[in-house]
């Protein structure tokens, strides 16, 4: 099995935000900035990971009738783990976050891929499948969110690239979200019919 | 006064899809005709309501007393899944016609993030048990409100032509973030 493969999937050919468009509540919630889009894609990934591994491991003693369960539960112990890590060590992001930490407990992608790549893999491929869905989640995370504080703050990672005043600030409110989402989707669909 | 304070600002205010992101998966995966977009509201509003009252009173009875509110995310996703599961079995034995009705959406609720965001929010909030279930109760008509206005929606754009590049999800994308530009009028209102 090629690793690389694998990872690449993830991140480009079936990127969780543009292509699967699978978890898209904390897409379109927490990227007000670039910064909280990266954090909130890191801790996704971490989640991935972790609970990819573990799904691997123990997927074959699980039932098939209640492997759902089985799986959330193990997902949501990988998250709280993360959730009081972060709580503990990143304070103020944990405090941007806010209620998408728990939530992705519910994030489909999270899920999603335990039942359609960990579940029926050895763990090593379950870890870069993980790794390389979590970038990618983390790659349109960070994408969504720089282009939302360039337009809205006119600031990327808090540095200012042009005065504030000038900002328009319904990219930083909800509408402007989903409205930029959609584009970048646009976007991204003609670059793939030109290639 | 209070809970109609707590109404307004739940279904218009912070509508739960258009301003808190909460549901989203849900509201452009079956958005596509009113009808189901209808027998979507009613089923979430069910488990909406359901969950908050018995995570609630979970919360309230045994992780706070134990000390153990760390536990929260996965013994509420656990009531979620149980009680969605119960749900679906009863209906099933007592009213098979709207089982028929709710049925293919049901089993979908356990993964729709606003049933375990309420059930987190009214934590967060502070809220006593009556305010909750009205919260509750709220915020699943909320959801049903956006849902099937944006499916009214839809049914006129599948008519019209749309810019090749922006098929799909995109128009959709961009439709939505128009309606919650709507949506932010209310912002004043409480």
């Amino acid at each position: 099995m090629n690793y690389w493969k694998i990872l690449s999937n993830g991140l480009f050919k079936e990127n969780p935000v543009f292509v699967l468009m699978l978890g898209m509540c904390p897409t379109l919630g927490v990227t007000t900035s670039a910064i909280n889009g990266l954090g909130m894609g890191l801790a996704t990934t971490f989640v991935l990971l972790l609970s990819n591994v573990a799904i691997s491991l123990v997927a074959n003693l699980i039932p098939d009738k209640i492997r759902i369960p089985g799986y959330i539960v193990i997902i949501a112990t990988v998250v709280t783990i993360m959730e009081l890590c972060m709580a503990a060590y990143l304070p103020s992001l944990h405090e941007s976050l806010g209620i998408f930490i728990p939530l992705i407990v519910v994030n489909c992608i999270v899920l999603g891929r335990a039942e359609a790549f960990a579940a029926k893999n050895k763990p090593l491929p379950s870890l870069f499948d993980g790794l390389g869905m979590g970038l990618g989640f983390t790659l349109g995370l960070t994408l969504l969110g720089s282009v939302r504080e360039i337009l809205g703050s006119g600031k990327l990672f808090n540095i200012t690239l042009y005065d504030e005043s000038h900002g328009i600030l319904v990219f930083v409110l909800a509408p402007g979200a989903f409205i930029v989402l959609g584009y970048l989707i646009a976007i991204i669909n003609k670059i793939k019919k030109t290639l | 006064m209070e809970y109609i304070l707590i109404f307004i600002t739940a279904v218009f205010v912070n509508n739960i899809v258009l301003a808190q992101f909460l549901g989203i998966c849900p509201f452009l995966g079956v958005s596509k005709s009113v009808p189901t977009a209808l027998g979507m509201t009613g089923a979430v509003t069910f488990v909406i309501v359901l969950s908050t009252l018995v995570t609630f009173i979970i919360q309230k009875t045994v992780l706070d007393p134990l000390g153990i509110a760390f536990m929260q995310t996965i013994t509420f996703i656990l009531v979620i899944a149980a009680l969605v599961q119960m749900v679906e079995i009863i209906l099933k034995k007592a009213s098979p016609s709207l089982y028929q009705a709710l049925g293919v959406f049901l089993p979908l609720i356990t993964t729709n993030c606003c049933v375990l965001g309420v059930a987190i929010m009214v934590i967060q909030k502070d809220y006593n048990l009556l305010q909750s279930v009205v919260f509750a109760a709220s915020t699943a008509l909320g959801f049903g409100l956006a849902l099937t206005i944006f499916a009214g929606i839809r049914e006129q754009l599948a008519l019209t032509r749309v810019p090749q590049g922006l098929q799909g999800p995109a128009i959709s994308l961009i439709t939505a973030g128009l309606l919650a530009m709507a949506f932010m009028g209310f912002s004043g209102v409480v």
